[in-house]
């Protein structure tokens, strides 16, 4: 069975809605690629997702961007129990499934499962989330290197990341 | 998603993505992508299926320390148990992908956003 192509999808779509100008989705001729500098059983990992994970008792459950902040991404504790964990997001196919196991987007318990197994040398402190942002300059230019200053400041050796 | 990864690879931090929406991840351009054929939400595995999950999860694994080179993908072994029906509609008039409200929520947000860039706070 042949996978869904959502980037056709969605240009018909919104071509039917009256929207003349494509959404263009980032494409580059090159991707950069980094190996591996030790063995898995002894990488520090952490998660990244744009699942828009939150935790329930933060005090304020607004978004970055309803709260009119620019900063994008956000720590979310390793050891916080799955329990309290849940997705603010509306983005995902609704009428197939619900996000209400949080180990379909966000596996925080399968990654706890594979530090204690060996599998990975240990779970970074910190997890993080991603809101998408409504451009994709701020990605690059804001965001992303966001990510990448609190995965050092961890010494973090690998990072699993999950759309939704 | 697949800009952050692409940013942490530039850097030294190796990456994997653990995602359902194939064209779109693959028209960026990414280091590995474990490629997991099921509706958008659920990229780690079905709902209340911890094997699954597990299994989906080791695989990630595998493809951090097998890669080779930069857009290598994976598919997950695994169709979604309710059939292939979800495929058929998505993105369509007859089921579009945000209902009324979502929306005009979603609308909302971006005209906040464009209102906090003019500010100049984003």
């Amino acid at each position: 069975m042949t996978h869904v192509r959502y980037i056709d999808r969605t240009r018909e779509y919104y071509l039917s809605q009256g929207y003349d100008k494509p959404y263009r989705w980032a494409h580059f001729d090159k991707t950069p690629f980094t190996q591996l500098k030790k063995p898995l059983a002894e990488s520090r990992v952490t998660l990244v997702s744009t699942s828009e994970i939150a935790v329930r008792n933060w005090d304020d459950q607004r978004t970055p961007l309803e709260k009119g902040e620019a900063a994008n991404v956000y720590n979310v504790a390793s050891d916080t129990p799955v329990e309290d964990l849940y997705s603010q997001t509306y983005d995902f196919d609704k009428h197939a499934t619900t996000l209400d196991d949080v180990n379909t987007y966000f596996p925080i318990t399968r990654m706890h499962e594979a530090a204690k197994a060996g599998y990975i040398g240990s779970v970074a402190p910190t997890l993080y989330g991603v809101y998408n942002a409504y451009s994709q300059r701020k990605t690059r230019e804001i965001d992303a290197p966001e990510v990448l200053r609190r995965c050092r400041d961890e010494d973090v050796d690998l990072a699993i990341l999950t759309p939704v | 998603m697949s800009l952050v990864a692409r940013h942490l690879e530039a850097n030294g931090i190796p990456t994997v993505i653990i995602g359902a929406a194939r064209d779109i991840v693959e028209h960026c351009g990414v280091a590995r992508f474990l490629f997991v054929d099921f509706p958008l939400g659920n990229p780690c595995g079905e709902p209340d299926k911890i094997a699954m999950q597990r299994a989906i999860f080791s695989k990630s694994l595998e493809l951090l320390e097998k890669a080779e080179g930069p857009n290598t993908t994976i598919r997950a072994p695994y169709d979604w148990s309710r059939g292939q029906g979800w495929k058929d509609l998505i993105f369509t008039k007859e089921q579009p992908f945000q209902d009324a409200n979502e929306e005009r929520e979603w609308k909302e947000k971006k005209v906040l956003y464009r209102k906090l860039k003019a500010e100049g706070k984003t």
